[in-house]
């Protein structure tokens, strides 16, 4: 096969890029520019240009041509204005979801396929395995790693074209084997934040976007005014750090941001038991292989990368993707993806647009 | 691996046997050519005489080629050198053309953002020449520190009327630079008749080391260092000559002068029948640059197409993997393609600037290279074209 790798120039797209020459595939490594330079020096996001001479360098060891593409107008555009938006209208994104639905899945996969590339491979720890009715998504083997959840979006043709090289391995195995092949990536860290905010301040970056709208921080129970703060948009339900509050809640415990209104400034804040969601309403719900219809079916929902699988059933109405919670989960923003799995099986995935809380007598 | 066919000889070609000889006898003299022994003096009359060679090669005089480590560092030192000699005059006027290499491109804007230079870009026709009405106006000024226009452009080559530009900066008093790096080899060039200030060539491009260039200048003119140091090169420009890669350099210099009427000519023919078989077999393709293939007005080895409808980058990678070594002529930084500013200011749009490709031809180049070129380029174009149209949906 002719086989496009995405090679971020961390260790387990470099690993991915090596199984796959071995395997024996015509290899083409890519390495996507996703900013026109490099923000902040030493940051550690996915796209700087250390990155990309790390991708280099083991495309010449794997003896591959590579590529830089750039991106950086369609990342910009699709994903970081988008992010801001999104945070500007009072919801919770998940920029990493949207750059795999938008760029390394939509993009890149469609230039590679009108390339004459007959698939894409990148080092998500998850699993593409061919089943009865086309290719499923599954999880991946190694459970800390799993990262089915943010490849949740993905549709039947895109995982006609898609190879996931390391799903059945855990990052140890991983990390392990670029040290054998003596990939200069094996030792570098794991990227946890947002590519483009390399110092994991998100709620500096948006303030540095979006400007200071101050606002109260309103005691949801009770209207009383509790704290300022510089502009809503920060603030996350079922956030609890850096609210500041100096006033102690009258029953002494713990408060936490169960609601946002970004049109009147005002975060509201309030016990945990405000935060209990047992239904959700997704919008714009994508499929891996045969779409859910009326019919109710049992199933799991995931909504946090690393979040648990909670029993649910869902069915599609005319509301949307409709997610009944066996048990209720806490802390869920509108904004957020939500991925529902059959076993191992993705199922689909949807955007939170609404939930419901849960009322207590 | 597919056979290449390397269509790239104006990003750089393969060096000169006679001048890699020339590189490693030299390199294994002893001496820094700026000490004051014998050993220093032996290396150093390696470097005179590479410098003598360079210089009647060209038509100038020895005392005015400074050796440098390229034709990017001779272009930094030409427009920076020559701005600040005229800035202590109160000249603060550059004048230069919208099509520069990046060489000069940056150094201006540069000088613009951070030293205050009012800049004059010069337009240029679709052919990408330099509107020289557009130059006589700017030059109208009494503030123009220098007007530096390349003798050729890299990317659609289109030959630039320097010997005008370079009577039109005399007569005003103006210093003019122009780089040749392009050039060297391809046509005749006769810097006494030119008479201009400032002149960049650059070795790799003609078969000598990477690693040497110089900037052929006025030695009347005091240029204002880029590089401060020992003061190796008449105060102008420091650090420890590559006696080496310069006496090799001269080497293939040397070559490139004597053989460049029958390269021309050679090379021109194969090059016009690349540009009659692409226009014939590929559609989508168009000419960009001189149309006219018969005489000096554009380079002989440069063909350059825009394929309406493709990216320039999906073509280049279809024809690397087929075996073909070519170049989107566009400034790339860490590999990252941008619309050329050529093309633009040629008056094409954003798109055409970034669906273009070069090819350069070279001293190794055969018909059979075009043969392969034509086997399998339309089929890229093709393909091309249906990745554009993606990529411009997305």
């Amino acid at each position: 096969m002719k086989v496009l790798a995405a090679m971020s120039g961390g260790v387990d797209s470099s690993v991915a890029a090596a199984r796959m020459v071995d395997a024996g595939h015509d290899v083409t490594g890519v390495h996507l520019a996703l900013a026109k330079s490099s923000p902040v020096p030493g940051s550690r996001g996915c796209c700087t240009l250390d990155d990309a001479r790390d991708a280099r360098r083991v495309a010449d060891r794997l003896d591959i041509a590579f590529y830089v593409w750039d991106l950086s107008d369609e990342f910009r555009r699709e994903v970081m204005d988008d992010f801001v938006a999104e945070y500007r209208a009072g919801h919770t994104p998940n920029p990493c979801m949207r750059c795999n639905e938008r760029i390394k899945f939509l993009a890149l996969l469609e230039r590679a396929v009108a390339l004459g590339f007959d698939a894409v491979a990148t080092g998500h720890y998850a699993q593409v395995i061919a089943g009865p009715g086309g290719p499923e998504l599954h999880r991946g083997a190694d459970p800390d790693k799993d990262q089915s959840y943010v490849l949740g979006m993905l549709e039947q043709w895109q995982l006609e074209h898609t190879l996931l090289p390391l799903g059945g391995d855990s990052k140890g195995q991983v990390r392990a084997e670029a040290q054998e092949r003596g990939l200069l990536t094996a030792s570098k860290p794991d990227s946890h934040d947002i590519c483009f905010i390399p110092d994991g301040d998100t709620a500096g970056f948006l303030r540095r976007t979006l400007g200071d709208e101050p606002g109260d921080i309103v005691d949801v129970e009770t209207g009383a005014v509790l704290a300022h703060h510089a502009g809503a948009y920060g603030y996350t339900i079922g956030q609890r750090r850096g609210l500041d509050l100096t006033v102690p809640a009258v029953d002494g415990r713990p408060r936490y941001v169960v609601d946002v209104d970004v049109q009147a400034r005002t975060v509201f804040v309030g016990p945990p038991s405000l935060l209990d969601v047992d239904r959700i309403i997704g919008a714009r719900p994508t499929w891996t292989g045969s779409a859910l219809d009326a019919a109710v079916q049992a199933c799991q929902a995931q909504v946090r990368a690393h979040g648990a699988a909670l029993g649910a059933l869902a069915s599609v109405t005319d509301a949307g993707l409709v997610i009944d919670l066996d048990e209720p989960v806490r802390g869920l923003a509108s904004g957020q993806g939500v991925v529902l799995y059959d076993g191992t099986r993705v199922i689909g995935s949807a955007t939170v647009e609404s939930t419901r809380r849960v009322v207590r007598t | 691996m597919t056979e290449r066919s390397y269509l790239d000889h104006a990003a750089t070609t393969r060096m000169l046997p006679q001048a890699q000889r020339r590189w490693l006898e030299v390199s294994q003299l002893v001496g820094n050519p700026s000490s004051l022994h014998d050993s220093g003096r032996r290396t150093r009359r390696v470097v005179e005489e590479a410098r003598e060679s360079i210089a009647a090669d060209l038509h100038t005089r020895p005392s005015a080629v400074v050796f440098t480590s390229g034709g990017t560092e001779a272009d930094n030192l030409a427009v920076k050198g020559l701005f600040w000699l005229g800035e202590e005059q109160g000249r603060t006027r550059v004048v230069a053309s919208a099509v520069e290499h990046h060489a000069v491109l940056d150094p201006v804007r540069w000088l613009s953002e951070h030293e205050g230079a009012q800049v004059h870009w010069a337009g240029v026709d679709r052919l990408g020449r330099v509107l020289l009405d557009d130059v006589r106006q700017a030059l109208d000024h009494d503030d123009v520190a220098l007007c530096t226009v390349m003798w050729a452009n890299n990317e659609v080559g289109t030959v630039q009327p320097v010997q005008q530009l370079a009577d039109l900066c005399r007569e005003r008093g103006v210093p003019f630079h122009t780089d040749a790096v392009q050039v060297l080899g391809q046509l005749p060039i006769n810097l006494q008749d030119l008479g201009a200030a400032a002149v960049t060539i650059s070795s790799h491009k003609i078969g000598g080391p990477f690693g040497a260039g110089a900037l052929i200048v006025d030695p009347d003119l005091r240029l204002t260092p880029v590089l401060h140091g020992g003061g190796h090169e008449r105060e102008v420009r420091s650090g420890t000559l590559d006696a080496a890669g310069i006496a090799a350099f001269a080497v293939a210099v040397h070559e490139a002068v004597v053989h460049q009427e029958g390269f021309a000519r050679e090379v021109s023919a194969l090059r016009n029948h690349l540009i009659e078989r692409v226009l014939l077999e590929v559609p989508a393709a168009q000419l960009n640059g001189e149309p006219r293939l018969d005489g000096l007005d554009r380079l002989p080895a440069n063909a350059h197409f825009t394929f309406s409808g493709c990216e320039g980058d999906a073509l280049l990678l279809l024809l690397d993997a087929a075996g073909i070594d070519c170049s989107t002529g566009s400034a790339c930084t860490a590999g990252i393609p941008e619309a050329s500013h050529v093309l633009l200011a040629m008056g094409a749009d954003a798109e055409a600037s970034r669906g273009s490709l070069r090819f350069s031809l070279g001293r190794e180049t055969t018909k059979a290279d075009i043969d392969h070129l034509l086997d399998v380029l339309p089929a890229a174009v093709e393909r091309a074209g249906r990745a554009g149209s993606v990529r411009s949906r997305s």
